[in-house]
């Protein structure tokens, strides 16, 4: 599948790369559904016997293709909710030099990032890449709630029922973009909806 | 000069007025007859006698009834006044900048008493006497920076320095012109002014940005920056734009003077002893048009500036769509004569409006 190529954009957000395997002794591999082939393109047998994989499908059936890779440890889970804690606790032992590599959605990266972050990896120690759907994790400014996988422009806040557009401004605390009400100055005219990148 | 505090608000029924002191210092931003993002920043060493210049912390009539219309907003939303983890000392820092400024700049007003760590603040004009235990914060009703930012007018955002970059760790912000702290807290320098136009292009970032991690304890600096905004609302908070955008469009060419308002922010920059971050107060003065053309030389420059305003930061700024309104009222007040150098209203040098 090829790469979407992200426009250029404002410095409040993310720019990913190109998954590269690294030397070191352990390495924690955090991927989402199409992040599966980012894997796979650097997966070698060495490399394999050293890395701790985690992986949400949303759907998708690369998760017996990531097992036949035989990973060290390989773990499914069945959201990025449900994996937070593991990944916590994997990160938490992690040993000097872990190497993290996050593929996949760009929520999934984000929010992985910001535990990796947390737990003292340095950036230097984290890799990204981006693969498969573009949609975004939005907060609403208004009310605070985050609406995931957000694919139009505009877009309802599944909280509040807002109308939002959806902006570039990234934060990475918060793992996510920001939506702001699209009609406050003209109440009721709200576009079409289109996709984020059309 | 005794200050007379005005009981006002900016909201609902916006009874907020400037007096005819106010408008004589109102801090008009202009200098030259146009605009454009640039690294304007200069020492903050005092200024005219009774200019908003003259004092570390400027109080002013407006002062009560801001700090009024603060505990409104936090009431409604705490968000609005966040500390990460690391930055209580920064909040410590800021409290006794403040306290000991003000103390000495308005020893009618504040006084603070030390005896060691035992400290006695004595805010007159909000009726407050307060001791603590310095570096105790279970001694003070709020952590420190929000404890003193109750009590001082203007927006503050507390800056920690790290890897060459400033990170927006801490801040009480409730004046603000469209940028919400609950979004940006924690961001650098560059990720929190990603939304600006132009600036990053002209290098004007980077440069400012190595001018601030320079500054000097005791040698702080200041800059003005501007918008409009229609009504004098002081929370014009992205968290409440839903609400308050609609106002935008209540313009008409009978109410512009009454209701269209220069928002200026004096932005000042100081260095913090201990935790060696800097704390960065924003400080929003409001002055309705109509009350900005009794300055003649401000009613022909301001004219010219929003006329010739590249489109970017008019649509930047939020004014696009009430431009063409702004400038059929102004250009009332422009009779081509040309203005002094500088931002002062000159009103005894410059020619009254010859129309
Ligand atoms: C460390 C202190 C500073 C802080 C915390 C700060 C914060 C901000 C924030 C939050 C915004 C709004 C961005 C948005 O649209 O979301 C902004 C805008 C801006 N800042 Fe800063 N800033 C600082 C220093 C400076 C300095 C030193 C300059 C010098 C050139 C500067 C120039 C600007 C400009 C030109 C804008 C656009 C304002 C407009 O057109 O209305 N800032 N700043």
């Amino acid at each position: 599948m090829s790469k979407f190529e992200f426009p250029a954009s404002i410095k409040s957000r993310p720019v990913y790369g190109t998954l590269e395997a690294r030397p070191g002794k352990h390495h924690l591999m955090i991927a989402d559904a199409e992040g599966a082939e980012a894997i796979m393109d650097i997966a070698t047998p060495d490399l394999m016997a050293k890395t701790h994989i985690i992986f949400i499908s949303r759907g998708t059936d690369y998760g017996d293709k990531l097992r036949a890779l035989n990973p060290a440890i390989f773990y499914e889970g069945p959201s990025y909710a449900a994996s937070v804690p593991r990944i916590q606790r994997v990160l938490q032992d992690a040993h000097m030099g872990l190497q993290v590599y996050l593929t996949g959605t760009e929520g999934l990266m984000g929010q992985a990032m910001r535990e990796a972050v947390d737990a003292g990896i340095p950036h230097t120690a984290i890799q990204t890449e981006h693969r498969g759907s573009v949609a975004r994790r939005m907060q609403c400014v208004h009310c605070k709630g985050i609406t995931e996988d957000v694919e139009t422009d505009p877009f309802v806040c599944a909280h509040c029922g807002l109308n939002l557009f959806v902006r570039d401004h990234y934060s990475r605390r918060l793992a996510a973009y920001q939506g702001v009400c699209i009609d406050a100055e003209d109440p009721g005219n709200v576009p079409e909806p289109k996709g984020i990148y059309e | 000069m005794t200050i007379q505090f005005n009981d006002e608000t900016f909201r609902d029924d916006y009874s907020f007025h400037n007096s005819e002191r106010a408008i004589k210092r109102f801090p008009f931003p202009f200098d030259k007859d146009s605009y454009m993002y640039a690294v304007n920043m200069e020492q903050h060493r005092g200024g005219p006698a009774d200019s908003v210049y003259e004092k570390r912390f400027d109080v002013d009539e407006h002062y009560v009834s801001e700090m009024r219309d603060r505990a409104q907003v936090l009431a409604d939303d705490p968000l609005r006044c966040q500390s990460l983890p690391h930055m209580t000392l920064a909040g410590w820092d800021v409290l006794e900048l403040i306290m000991t400024c003000k103390a000495e700049d308005y020893p009618d007003l504040f006084e603070l008493h030390r005896d060691g760590d035992r400290w006695r603040w004595i805010n007159k004009p909000l009726g407050i006497d307060d001791t603590f235990t310095f570096l105790d914060e279970t001694t003070l009703p709020y952590g420190p920076m929000e404890y003193i930012t109750r009590q001082t007018q203007g927006d503050f955002a507390v800056l920690d320095q790290r890897d060459d970059n400033l990170w927006m760790d801490a801040g009480m912000v409730t004046t603000q012109a469209d940028w919400s702290l609950d979004f940006d807290i924690g961001m650098n320098f560059f990720e929190w002014h990603a939304p600006v136009p132009l600036a990053h292009e002209k290098g004007i970032f980077v440069r400012a940005l190595k001018f601030l991690l320079n500054i000097q304890q005791g040698a702080p600096a200041r800059r003005l920056n501007w918008t409009m905004t229609v009504n004098p609302l002081l929370d014009t908070s992205p968290e409440n734009y839903h609400k308050w955008g609609i106002q935008k469009t209540t313009l008409t060419p009978q109410n512009i003077g009454a209701k269209q308002h220069l928002r200026v922010e004096l932005q000042t920059f100081f260095r913090l002893p201990r935790s060696n971050g800097l704390v960065f107060p924003i400080r929003c003065y409001l002055c309705a048009f109509q009350d900005l053309m009794t300055v003649p030389k401000w009613g022909r420059r301001l004219h010219r500036v929003i006329r010739d305003l590249p489109e970017e930061l008019a649509t930047y700024k939020g004014f696009i769509d009430n431009r063409p309104m702004m400038l059929d009222y102004l250009s009332q007040f422009d009779d081509g004569l040309p203005t002094s150098n500088g931002i002062w209203p000159d009103l005894e040098t410059e020619p009254p409006l010859q129309k």
